[in-house]
Formats: C-alpha cells, sequence, structure tokens
C-alpha cells in the first residue's frame, strides 16, 4: 500500500513538468516561420491566399494564441494529438504506427546496456587497476567517445557489406512474407546492428557507474562487518556489494530513457527503421510541426512512464524507501 | 600462554604518512574470560591493532614484522581462506559505527543468519531458532519483531546490540570491540557497556576493547594498554594503571580526564543577558504530501543566562539541545515564545544580530571554509559592519593572539591547522563581533580529551577576562562541570531541571538527571 | 602548483591533454594550412586517401579536400564544444545555485523547470529549437546550450543544498555577511570543482549532438563539420567507406582528449579517489 501511495504522488509530481513542456513547445512552434498551411500549400506546388486561409480555419490556425493552446492542451486530455497535414491521417495513428519498432529497440538496448555494463562494471570493480580493469575502462572510454551514427555505418560496412552478415537497414523483408517464428527472427536480425548502435554509449555509461559503484560500496562499513563475519568473498560481493551498488544503476535508467529517444532519431535514421525518431526527424524536415510537438508529448509520457517504473523498482530494492524514512 | 597474543607485532603506513609505522613492535596478551582495554587518543594505533587481530588490516596497510598467536596458532602468514575461516567462529567484532555497521538492504534477521551459513551447516529453521535466541540474549526489547527489521527501522543501542548478538553468535574465543560505544547516548552507552560485561562472564569470552575514554576503561576494564603513536607505553592491571600510572603520557592523559565535580559557585554580578520564555519549535508540519511525523523539538523553553555566567545545557541526541541553540543565534525560526538579548528580541537584520548573539560550532573540519584564509575568514565578519579592511585585519590579528594562536597564522588556510587549533580560529571568529552572548554547540566534543582540556581552559579564561556570557551545549557532564556556572537538563524537548551546577550535581531533583549522572563511565573513580 | 603536479602524474590524464590540444592545434593551423573555403570544389571527386599527394585524406563525393574539411571542422566542433559548454555551464550554475541555497518554494519552481527539460529527450528539443529557430551555427550553439544545462543544474544543488547548511556558512551568516558574498564567496568555491569536472562531460555531448545534427544535414550547411562530412560518404558508403570513416575518428578522438581531461580533472581534484 505504501507503495502505491509512493507511486501515486510520484506520478503527480510529473504533471507539472509534463504541462510546463507541453506550454513551452506550443508557445515555441508559435515562433516557427511558417505553420503546417505554408508547408501543405508548398508540397502541393502552391496555391491561392484564398484556399490557404480556409485551410487556416480548417485546422483553426486563425484562433488567438491563447486560445489555440487552450483548445490544444483540452484535445490532449482526451488523447487526440489533431491531424498530420502531410501523412494526412491523425497525429496518434502516425505515432501509433511507428511507436513498435522504437519501443522494441530502445528495450533491447536498455537491457543489453544495462546487463553487459553490470557485468563487465563488476569484472573492472573486481580487478581494480588490474589488466581486466584498464582493458574494460578503456573499452568504455572509446565506446562513450563514438559517435553512435559513426558507429553505424561502419558496422554496416563491415558486417553488410563486407561479411553480408546482417541487414544493412529496415525492419524486416515484407517482401518475404514471413510469419510467425521466422517473422521474429527476421525482424532480430534487423534489429541486432541498431541495438549495438544504439547501446553502445549507455554500455560504457553503465560500465563505469557500476564500476564506481561497487568500488564505493566496497568501502562502506558494512562491508566490513561482512567480512569480518568470515563470510567468503563471493558470497560478500553476492550478498551484500552487489546489491547496494546496483540502486545508483537503477537511477541511471530513469536518466537514459530520454537521451536514448534522442539518440534513436539518429540510429533509426542509418538504418532507416520505421520507429518514432526517424518520424520526429522527417517532420522537422517536412515542417510537420503538429506531428513533431505529438512525437514530444509521447515521448515526455514515454519518460515519466519509464521513471515510474524505475521508481518503483527502487523503492522495492531500497526498504528506507518505502518505509518513508 | 595467553588465549591471544600479540608479539611485537609492527605494521607499516604507506609511504607519505606522517610516520613510517601505524604499530611498532606491539606485544599485547589477552587470556579468556577477561577484558582488556587498548586505550590512546586518534592517530594511537588501537584500531589497527584491532584490524590487525582480525586480519582485516586497510588497503596500504602491511604486517612488516612480529606474530599473532590464537591458542598457540600462529595467525601472521596464514592464507586468505584460513583467516576466513577463524573470523567470526574464533574471533569476532563489533564495530564503532551502529549506523553504518549492517547491511541497509538486508533485514536483521538475515544478517545474523550468515554467521551460520558461512560456517555451519544448519538448515534454515535450526538458523532462524539461534538468530532467535540471540537476540532474545541480548535483550532486544522484541526479538521475533527484530528479526524481520530493517537497519534503519532500529535505533543505535538496538543496531549495536544486534551487532554483539551477531558477534557471540558462534560463541568466539576473542570479542574485539572497536569503540562500540562512541557513538551512543550515555544512559545507552551505560547499557551496552553491562551487556557486554554480562555476556563477556557468562561465557568465559575474553574481549579486546578498544576505546578513546578512560571513564569507559573504568567501568569495563580488567587490564589495561595504553598506545601512543603505534607504541604500547604503558599496561597492566586497570587499577594500578588507573590509581598509580608510571608513564607520563598516561599521567597526562588521565590528568585531562574532567572530574564530575561542579567547582565553587562564582561571584557574579546581578542581572540577565539572555531570557527564554515559553520556545516551542516543531520539525516537519504536516503537509499533503508528507506523512513524517511532527516532532517537537523544543517544548514551551523557559531559561535564563545570567550576564557573565555560563549556562550548560546538558541532554542527550534528540534532547532539542542543539535545536536550541540554532534558534538562539536565530539559524532557525521559532514557533513560538520570546528570546530576548539585553531585554530586545534578535533583530531581523543579520548585520544587527551579528553583535548581539555568536556561535562556537562543533566540528572544527566543517566550521570553517576549506578554501579561504582564515584570517580573511575572521576579518570579513567586522568588515560587513563598517570596519575598514586594515583595522579588521589588525584586530583578528590581535584576537589570534588572544586565542593562542601565532598572529601571523591569519594568512594560513584551515588544512594548515590541527582540530583544536581550528577550533580555536572558530572562538577568534566568533569573538570578533564582540557579542553580547556567546553560544557554544559542543564545542570540545570533537576534540582529544588532553586538547579538550586546552580549549576549556581557554574558554575559561577569556570568560574571565572579557566577562563573556555563555550558552554551552553539551553532552557530557563532565565538560559541563568544567565550565558552567548553571546548568539546564533537557529531555525530549522539555527543560526537566535547571539550577546551579553544584546543586544539580549535588541534589538532581528529576529522575533522568539522577540518570545521566548515574550512566557517566568512571564516575566511581574519576570523582576525587 | 599541487593541481598541476597530481595532473602531471596521471599518464591518461596527459594522453586526453595532448588530443585536445592536438584538435586545437589543427583548428588554429586550419586558416594557414588550407586558405580559402575548404568547401569549394578542390580535385577530381572520391580520390582514395594516398592515391594523390595533393590530397592525403583524398576527396569527397563533390571534389573537396577532405583533409581540409578536416581541419576546418576542429575549429567548429571545439568552438562549438567551448561555446555551448559556457552557455550550458552559466544557466546550469545559475538556476543550480538559486535553487539549492534557497530551497523552498525558489527551489520547487526551478527545479519543475529543470525536470521539464529533462523530461523532454535532449536531441528532440534540440530537433524542435532548430526546426523553430533555423540552424546558423550561432542558433545551433546556442540551442545545444539550451538543452545542455539541467545536469549542470541539478549538480551544482546537490553541492549548494549540502554546502549551505554547513558550520562555515552559517557562521557567515551570523557575522552578518550578504546573501551575495555567502553565494559566491563561500558556497560557489566549494560546489565549483565537480561542476568544472562535469563540464568536460558535457562539452563531449555538446560535440555529439553537434556532428549528430549535421550528420542528418539540420546544422549550419555552410560550415565545414565532421558530422556534415559523415552524412555525405553515407551516399557512397559501400564503396569509398573512408569518406564518412575519417572525420568518425576525429570526432572519436577529440572526445576521447575531453573525456580523459575531464577524468583527470577530477582524479587531480579528488586525491582520495585517484586510480576509481
Amino acid at each position: 500500500m505504501r507503495l502505491l501511495g509512493l507511486a501515486a504522488r510520484r506520478l503527480a509530481a510529473s504533471l507539472p513538468a509534463l504541462l510546463l513542456i507541453l506550454i513551452g513547445l506550443f508557445l515555441l512552434l508559435q515562433l516557427a516561420p511558417g505553420d503546417t498551411v505554408d508547408a501543405l500549400m508548398a508540397q502541393m506546388g502552391g496555391g491561392d491566399e484564398r484556399i490557404a486561409t480556409e485551410l487556416r480555419v480548417f485546422y483553426g490556425l486563425d484562433l488567438s494564441v491563447p486560445a489555440r493552446l487552450g483548445q490544444y492542451l483540452l484535445r490532449l486530455v482526451q488523447l487526440d494529438l489533431g491531424y498530420s497535414a502531410i501523412y494526412g491521417k491523425p497525429v496518434a495513428t502516425v505515432i501509433l504506427e511507428r511507436l513498435p519498432a522504437t519501443l522494441l529497440l530502445m528495450t533491447a538496448s536498455l537491457s543489453f546496456a544495462f546487463a553487459f555494463g553490470a557485468v563487465l562494471g563488476v569484472v573492472a570493480a573486481r580487478r581494480v587497476n588490474r589488466w581486466p580493469d584498464t582493458l574494460i575502462s578503456t573499452l568504455g572510454l572509446i565506446f562513450y567517445a563514438t559517435p553512435s551514427f559513426w558507429f553505424g555505418l561502419m558496422a554496416i560496412v563491415v558486417f553488410s557489406v563486407h561479411l553480408q552478415w546482417l541487414p544493412a537497414g529496415g525492419f524486416g523483408d515484407v517482401a518475404l512474407g514471413l510469419t510467425g517464428f521466422a517473422a521474429v527472427l527476421d525482424i532480430a536480425k534487423h534489429l541486432v546492428l541498431p541495438t549495438l548502435t544504439l547501446a553502445l554509449i549507455y554500455l560504457a555509461i553503465s560500465l563505469r557507474i557500476m564500476r564506481a559503484a561497487m568500488l564505493e560500496v566496497l568501502t562502506l562499513d558494512f562491508v566490513r562487518t561482512a567480512r569480518a563475519k568470515g563470510l567468503t568473498e563471493t558470497r560478500v560481493v553476492a550478498r551484500h556489494v552487489l546489491r547496494n551498488a546496483l540502486l545508483p544503476m537503477i537511477t541511471l535508467i530513469g536518466l537514459q530513457v530520454g537521451t536514448m529517444l534522442g539518440g534513436s532519431v539518429v540510429v533509426e535514421s542509418v538504418f532507416t527503421l520505421p520507429g518514432l525518431g526517424r518520424l520526429a526527424y522527417e517532420s522537422v524536415v517536412q515542417r510537420d510541426l503538429n506531428t513533431l510537438l505529438g512525437i514530444a508529448f509521447v515521448s515526455a509520457l514515454l519518460v515519466i512512464a519509464a521513471n515510474f517504473i524505475v521508481d518503483m523498482l527502487y523503492a522495492r530494492l531500497d526498504p528506507r524507501i518505502s518505509s518513508g524514512g | 600462554m595467553s588465549l591471544l597474543e600479540i608479539r611485537e607485532l609492527s605494521v607499516a603506513l604507506p609511504a607519505g604518512a606522517d610516520r613510517a609505522l601505524a604499530l611498532d613492535q606491539v606485544s599485547l596478551a589477552l587470556d579468556p574470560g577477561e577484558i582488556l582495554c587498548v586505550v590512546g587518543e586518534s592517530g594511537s594505533g588501537k584500531s589497527v591493532t584491532a584490524s590487525a587481530i582480525i586480519g582485516l588490516l586497510a588497503p596500504g596497510l602491511a604486517v612488516v614484522s612480529g606474530q599473532i598467536m590464537l591458542a598457540g596458532e600462529a595467525l601472521v602468514g596464514q592464507s586468505p581462506e584460513a583467516w576466513r575461516a577463524l573470523r567470526g567462529r574464533r574471533i569476532a567484532m563489533v564495530f564503532q559505527e551502529p549506523m553504518t555497521a549492517l547491511n541497509p538492504l538486508m533485514t536483521v534477521g538475515a544478517q545474523i543468519a550468515e554467521m551460520w551459513r558461512a560456517h555451519t551447516d544448519l538448515n534454515s529453521r535450526d538458523i532462524t531458532a539461534h538468530s532467535l535466541a540471540a537476540l532474545t540474549e541480548v535483550a532486544l526489547p522484541d526479538p521475533e519483531g527484530a528479526l524481520r527489521a530493517y537497519p534503519h527501522e532500529l535505533s543505535g543501542g538496538q543496531r549495536q546490540r544486534v551487532m554483539i548478538a551477531m558477534a557471540l553468535a558462534l560463541e568466539p574465543e576473542v570479542l574485539i570491540c572497536d569503540e562500540p560505544t562512541t557513538a551512543l547516548d550515555v544512559t545507552t552507552q551505560a547499557q551496552v557497556l553491562a551487556l557486554i560485561r554480562a555476556l563477556q562472564q557468562r561465557r568465559g569470552t575474553a574481549v579486546l576493547f578498544i576505546t578513546h575514554d578512560f571513564g569507559v576503561v573504568a567501568e569495563i576494564a580488567d587490564r589495561v594498554a595504553v598506545m601512543q603513536q603505534g607504541v604500547v607505553v604503558e599496561q597492566g592491571p586497570a587499577a594500578t594503571v588507573l590509581s598509580h600510572p608510571t608513564h607520563p603520557y598516561t599521567k597526562a592523559l588521565l590528568a585531562a580526564v574532567p572530574a564530575l565535580i561542579a567547582p565553587p559557585p562564582r561571584e557574579l554580578a546581578a542581572g540577565s543577558v539572555l531570557t527564554l520564555r515559553g520556545v516551542t519549535k516543531t520539525y516537519g508540519s504536516p503537509g499533503m504530501f508528507r506523512r513524517r511525523k511532527a516532532v517537537k523539538a523544543l517544548d514551551a523553553v523557559d531559561l535564563t543566562l545570567r550576564q557573565g555566567a555560563t549556562l550548560g545545557v546538558v541532554g542527550e541526541s534528540g534532547s532539542g539541545k542543539s535545536t536550541l541553540a540554532r534558534c538562539v543565534v536565530g539559524l532557525l525560526p521559532v514557533d513560538a515564545g520570546d528570546i530576548l538579548i539585553a531585554g530586545e528580541p534578535l533583530p531581523h537584520g543579520r548585520c544587527a544580530a551579528a553583535g548581539l548573539v555568536q556561535m562556537v560550532f562543533q566540528d572544527p573540519f566543517a566550521s570553517l571554509n576549506p578554501r579561504r584564509r582564515v584570517g580573511d575568514q575572521v576579518a570579513q565578519g567586522p568588515m560587513a559592519l563598517g570596519t575598514s579592511a586594515a583595522q579588521a585585519m589588525a584586530e583578528a590579528r590581535a584576537l589570534f593572539g588572544l586565542v593562542g594562536l601565532e598572529p601571523d597564522a591569519v594568512a594560513r588556510f584551515p588544512h594548515e591547522f590541527s582540530g583544536g587549533q581550528r577550533q580555536r580560529i572558530g572562538i577568534a571568529r566568533a569573538l570578533a563581533m564582540k557579542p553580547r552572548v556567546l553560544v557554544a554547540d559542543e564545542p570540545v566534543s570533537a576534540l582529544d580529551v588532553s586538547v579538550q582540556a586546552q580549549v576549556l581552559e581557554l574558554l575559561r579564561g577569556l570568560q574571565a577576562r572579557l566577562g563573556l556570557s555563555m550558552l554551552f551545549i553539551t553532552h557530557d557532564l563532565r565538560v559541563a562541570a568544567q565550565i558552567c556556572d548553571d546548568i539546564a537538563v533537557m529531555q525530549n524537548g522539555v527543560v526537566v531541571e535547571t539550577g546551579p551546577i553544584g546543586e544539580v550535581f549535588a541534589a538532581p531533583r528529576h529522575a533522568y538527571t539522577r540518570s545521566l549522572l548515574d550512566a557517566v563511565p568512571g564516575r566511581a573513580l574519576f570523582a576525587a | 602548483m599541487q593541481f598541476l603536479r597530481a595532473y602531471a602524474r596521471n599518464p591518461a590524464a596527459l594522453i586526453g591533454a595532448a588530443l585536445v590540444l592536438a584538435v586545437l592545434a589543427m583548428g588554429l593551423l586550419a586558416p594557414l594550412l588550407y586558405p580559402g573555403d575548404p568547401l569549394s570544389l578542390a580535385g577530381r571527386p572520391l580520390q582514395w586517401p594516398g592515391a594523390n599527394p595533393r590530397f592525403p585524406l583524398g576527396t569527397d563525393p563533390s571534389g573537396r579536400d577532405i583533409a581540409a574539411q578536416l581541419f576546418h571542422g576542429a575549429r567548429v566542433s571545439l568552438l562549438i564544444g567551448f561555446s555551448a559548454t559556457a552557455i550550458a555551464v552559466v544557466i546550469g550554475i545559475g538556476i543550480g545555485a538559486l535553487a539549492g541555497f534557497y530551497g523552498g518554494i525558489v527551489d520547487t519552481l526551478l527545479m519543475r523547470v529543470t525536470e521539464a527539460f529533462q523530461t523532454l529527450p535532449n536531441f528532440l528539443l534540440l530537433l524542435v529549437l532548430v526546426a523553430v529557430f533555423g540552424s546558423d551555427i550561432k542558433t545551433v550553439t546556442i540551442a545545444i546550450g539550451i538543452v545542455a544545462w539541467p545536469p549542470v543544474a541539478r549538480l551544482t544543488r546537490a553541492e549548494f543544498l549540502s554546502l549551505r547548511t554547513r558550520d562555515f556558512v552559517q557562521a557567515c551568516r551570523l557575522q552578518g555577511l550578504s546573501d551575495a558574498h555567502l553565494i559566491l564567496r563561500e558556497v560557489l568555491p566549494n560546489a565549483l570543482p565537480p561542476v568544472i569536472v562535469y563540464a568536460s562531460v558535457v562539452m563531449a555531448i555538446a560535440i555529439l549532438l553537434e556532428s549528430a545534427l549535421a550528420f542528418l544535414q539540420l546544422s549550419d550547411p555552410n560550415v565545414s563539420s565532421w558530422g556534415n562530412l559523415i552524412g555525405l560518404g553515407r551516399n557512397v558508403l559501400r564503396a569509398e567507406w573512408y569518406v564518412s570513416a575519417i572525420p568518425g575518428i576525429a570526432i572519436l578522438l577529440t572526445i576521447l582528449g575531453v573525456s580523459l581531461v575531464g577524468q583527470g580533472l577530477n582524479d587531480a581534484l579528488n586525491p582520495r579517489l585517484a586510480g576509481r
């Protein structure tokens, strides 16, 4: 019950931030040169002023800014994200079509980065300042410094062009008409390179945090107590150090979901994945501001949801949180 | 042959330390059923001795020569696996800091159970039964509940009981206690000491007890070893060492332990300088999203500080004495009641208040800005009130002389001073504002006993010379006895007893005051 | 002095400093070694590195000298890195200091704004800003500064929160000193070291953000940027992969250098933790 109360409080606390984002973005987009109608007219190859005016009335663009902001927020509450003139569909539909690819990519990358980061971090901390540590830490530094889009391109050169092991892009070969397990395998094959590319920098961050957290916890008093009890070093690490060291890692996930969504813009462009990130890129290029705003809203919701899950996880792992101390 | 023998043990410090050896040819012997107290000031090597015996020297420290024998078995040079099998089973340890010595993410039961899991083949049910018995033996109020509790749900004293239960779980031959009561309140300390003594007698355990406090030594020791700079300078039966010390260092340490006798009352001018009337302060207001229980830190406190006198406020942690200090100097707003200095409430403007009341803080390492010259930190106050920089610095130099420092030391940075010297700088900083009232919040609690005596001497001298009026917060009744004219005893935010210190010590009226006085360790020995 | 000695004792930190200095030298020497516009046609397109002694690193699909673009790109990367970091650090310290020092309602308000910025994925916000305000180099720099400040603010706030109730700050309050003195002279100098260390992270992020933006052809097309070149090379990736590979290595080494310098600073500022 306490956990639920905590959860409700955390969710309530994130509402002001969400509202601020929406108002801020909406006002920001008012400053943009040219609106959806301009973009649409340009796509149609020009048109006269009368049609433009009619279109503006149709999209509600003729109202005052506060009125439109009010309308926008009101529609958002009903989960109506507006209409994308470019795609000729409701924004919500466009986003929902693109969401699965991004969610899949992010879950895979996050799991990969977390799991391998934790393992490498533990190994490095157990062998601190010896060659496994030096090797892992150096690799971490290089991964951290590698631009993801460049790594993606180089991976394509090596694994798709030269070795021809993995596809260079796309989300699955529709042409093959695969079903069932074969289709899953096909998607998985298409996701290997994007996942590695997106995960690279987060792998570097996780392993660094895990290593530092392990070394920090190893100096704490209760570890000395555990050793004084005569526990084996393996047991000291497994039962006492690891769980405490995982706490900062959990916090890290919450922080990473947001930047990872940003990173997916680039990675999805490199691998031509039909995801949310690429949609964002396309809507910037096509000046489809309604869609861009919708993506920002959905991304913020995703980040809030991720942080909510992280908070719950944290509260489960750390008894000091849920007892309200 | 003794149970535990340390033979000429030397432990090297890492290169670049202030001395080469943490321990220099230390020899100690411990027999079954006896308590050996190793006593010394910070840096004496007493804690290093403890970690060497259990084979857990801090990284960078290494045994260079000597041997540790446990029942005839040489420990130095054993394999890590042999050490591990020994720890917990034959030699167990209780640490100083009960707040951090237990894993915050594991239940107390799981942590105690690990003792049997690591060293025996018992099944889970037997282990639980043993854990429960162990917790019952250390007299925890609700042993079954404690098994399921997490460390943060227990008080400091309760956690230390858990640590003791854990250490004694496998009936080790040797128990090492590293300052186990230093972090506890005085009444809790008395209970924990009694518990250790009782368990040790019941089982015949040999106890090596590390402490800095001769009061504790007098309470618990059968034999005493005094350490200074890594060397054992004197050892012998407790009664002999305490009453007839031979080494000058032991003599100096014992002489620095303040007696628990109030000084004769001084002649003081009539009139009061600080008056508190019905002062109330509550922490943690109940809000929509907060469940924290509101705590009354101060509950209708009435106090009077006489002109030129020292009023001691004593109590245990959580009694509200530090809150009181912060309210008086205006760092915390009060919820109700009046605080009057020279008949007036403290003005709101910081500058106007600065000349009325100043404070000396507890922690000498936190009370000075590490990045600024100490002279500037003293002079900046008068400068904020309009004194010219040159004059303020001249005053600062004079004050440094007054508190027993070199006037030229004004140009140095805090890290170049020892704890006692920093505390002198803190006093100079407060005096620079020429306050009507000086509030001292545990000013000597963080200092070694010999330094403590010097700082108290300084405060007494300054009071005599400058006619200072002081509000002196302390948890230590011995310290209070050194400097206070009047005393107020606080418990849970309420002043339970006030009066001239001589009267309160001689004939305490409130039960809590009596329990505080009774709990002072080594009372019998240091009464005279 | 002591600080410099501690820094110089760390080989990784020295490598980092060497890398950063090398990139700096590249940027400074660019107008001397490659005068004129690096984006102008120089020779036959897509010559492999080493094939033509005039172009040691080859030419790109438009026949522009890759080496010239690399040197001029160093200017752009460092300039954007430094300026955007400065913007982010100034905003972050300002907001974090006020929130942490005053607490209460000021803290709540400022932290809500910070949270809002952190809830929105920063690259997405960058896209929005570029979409609205255009993509000339100044706008891009400011936009990167605007999306990068929240972690700096959080870090500064945390430092201020723990420092503001320290005894030495309380003592200054009692001495009658003003809030401005407390913030600027007492708390800030003690709060600064971790923020300075973190600035290296901000700088790495800023360089990465700019190159990603340029890669997507959303940054200023009129300046020579490493990311831009990688994006151009994408079209000829299958055969002439060197066009993308070379500037990518330049970015990698620059960020590696910045990170190593940051770590070196951290170790030198916290000798206790050195070797972690």
